[in-house]
């Protein structure tokens, strides 16, 4: 009896620890400005999506989610562009050197951009890079192509080489039989992987912000306007923050949990 | 590559292969030179070359205060943090790894703080912590202070420093988490068995048993967490700005602020001799499987 009691305070007081912020600043963004700033509210009287509107169309919000997603998009493309043949070959050859390859993309994966951003900006504003959307993105695709590399070679690793050959058998080539074959059964992995991507360019700050100065995207804005504006504006930038990477990793949570390595039986 | 293709072909161009597998590896190989090698590189001459003569960058910066501040913030939040996401994620996992009924939902609860950017939980910790915060609020409702206490502010440097380490382990504690309960699973359920049969009590299970078979995953989370911990800069940019200096909001404020690219790059190249370190150290002495899967 006495157990049970501890294992349900357990299990409530997780909850409400990781619930606690995340349903807080969504009350907070909605809350009208007089009753945040009444001492003795704390439920708001009613809820209005002033601040989010002008936040996003007042305040450039709009325009620097749209730049966040345009960045994410290249970065994307291009690091799948690039990363997904040396995934593949990690995956499916044994040749020399397969070690010192594996352990640089290890190794850049490791090295944080904040340590290329100033080198990478002096080298921008020399060709014209400096301050667009482009630039980011070459630099999103930087950090997230060590980790389409690795787990692409790993979702490949998983798909047993033998349909590749039987579709070979049957007379296609080697690259239609890994379009026709390899490529749907990897697809699922690769979304999930696609929507990570997604969450890690949209989230990134340092860089962004050090690259661009107009053309800023989400977190960029936020970092550089958020602490000289009015509370609730800093709650409703919580909340378009917040948003889109709580849906991808709903959608994405049990692809996630197996890629970390847990099993749910 | 397979026996298969010597029936097709007859024999196996070896060379040809071999070409063709670097030409999948090139692109990449090349991008990676171009926007991570390239630039480390560079960071490394700006640092060292100086304004008048070579190393008088570092000159000026082991002579700033600023710098040393921003080394000990960046190791004393590191020490402070590191140690208690860890305590705190093995007993999560040890709970969750109960699979109660119901287990999934909190599972999903507590990785929820992986997709969130430093930024927006920065800005969370802001919504419970600020002068008219809810923690605030609900203190003044209950009749314990009159007016809010200020959580903020170079007055309450003290007070920032533990609301960014709060802030750091709400938001970091699942990566740590997610690493200790893959281990945990991985654990052969045989050697737990062994030890109810030679009637092992359950802090012997945990401290004899577990624990030892948790090193591996618990040293690739302490060294990750490490190496990520010296780039630590949105969380105490927002809610500290430079009360707090730690070697990253650094780098950015001379670049941003001051404009001294030379300052911006020695600071960087500090931490990435800091990273190269640590990570050499994690890719050589451990298996790299944690750096794999994406969990930063």
């Amino acid at each position: 009896m006495l157990k049970k009691v501890f294992f349900w305070i357990a299990v409530i007081l997780i909850a409400v620890w990781f619930l606690t912020p995340i349903v807080m600043i969504f009350l907070a963004a909605f809350t009208p400005a007089e009753d945040y700033y009444n001492p003795h509210r704390i439920i708001p009287s009613h809820l209005t999506f002033e601040h989010l509107y002008k936040l996003l169309f007042l305040l450039d919000g709009w325009k620097s989610i749209i730049i966040s997603v345009e960045v994410a998009l290249i970065a994307i493309g291009l690091s799948f562009l690039i990363g997904l043949p040396a995934g593949y070959a990690m995956a499916r050859y044994k040749f020399k050197g397969k070690r010192a390859i594996n352990l640089t993309i290890l190794l850049t994966r490791s090295i944080p951009l904040i340590v290329v951003a100033v080198p990478l900006i002096v080298i921008y504003m020399k060709v014209g890079l400096s301050d667009t959307v482009l630039g980011v993105a070459l630099a999103h695709t930087a950090m997230i192509l060590p980790f389409v590399v690795l787990i692409t070679s790993s979702i490949f690793s998983g798909i047993s080489v033998e349909y590749e050959e039987a579709g070979m058998v049957f007379g296609l080539t080697h690259f239609q039989s890994f379009v026709k074959i390899t490529l749907p059964l990897a697809l699922p992995g690769l979304a999930a992987s696609a929507i990570y991507s997604f969450i890690m360019s949209w989230n990134e700050v340092f860089v962004a912000s050090i690259l661009t100065l107009t053309n800023r995207t989400l977190p960029a804005h936020i970092l550089n306007t958020a602490m000289a504006s009015p509370d609730y504006f800093k709650f409703a930038a919580g909340v378009m923050m917040a948003v889109p990477a709580m849906i991808f990793i709903f959608f994405t949570r049990k692809y996630l949990i197996s890629m970390w390595g847990i099993s749910l039986k | 590559m397979t026996p298969f293709l010597q029936l097709r072909r007859g024999v196996i161009d070896l060379k040809s292969k071999s070409a063709a597998i670097w030409l999948l590896l090139l692109p990449t190989i090349i991008y990676l030179s171009v926007f991570i090698g390239y630039p480390l590189f560079k960071t490394f001459v700006m640092a060292m070359s100086g304004e008048e003569r070579p190393f008088d960058t570092f000159y000026r910066m082991f002579h700033d205060q600023t710098f040393w501040n921003a080394l000990k913030n960046t190791l004393f939040l590191t020490a402070v943090i590191v140690p208690i996401q860890l305590i705190l994620a093995i007993a999560l996992a040890l709970f969750i790894n109960k699979k109660f009924k119901g287990y999934t939902f909190l599972l999903y609860l507590i990785i929820i703080p992986l997709a969130l950017s430093d930024i927006t939980a920065a800005l969370m910790s802001y919504t419970m912590f600020s002068p008219m915060g809810y923690v605030n609020k609900i203190l003044i409702n209950l009749g314990a202070i009159d007016k809010p206490i200020y959580f903020f502010g170079y007055m309450f440097k003290t007070r920032e420093f533990w609301i960014v380490v709060l802030t750091e382990i709400w938001r970091a504690t699942p990566l740590v988490f997610v690493i200790i309960l893959a281990g945990l699973q991985s654990i052969n359920k045989e050697y737990l068995e062994a030890a109810d049969i030679f009637g092992f009590s359950r802090s012997q299970k945990l401290f004899k048993v577990i624990l030892p078979l948790l090193k591996p995953s618990i040293m690739s989370a302490l060294l990750m967490r490490t190496l990520f911990a010296f780039q630590i800069f949105g969380v105490v940019w927002m809610l500290a700005g430079r009360d707090i200096p730690v070697l990253a909001g650094e780098t950015y404020y001379q670049y941003t602020f001051l404009n001294d690219e030379k300052m911006a790059a020695a600071y960087s190249m500090i931490i990435a001799v800091i990273t190269l370190i640590i990570s050499y150290f994690y890719l050589t002495t451990l298996r790299s499987k944690h750096l794999e899967e994406g969990v930063r």
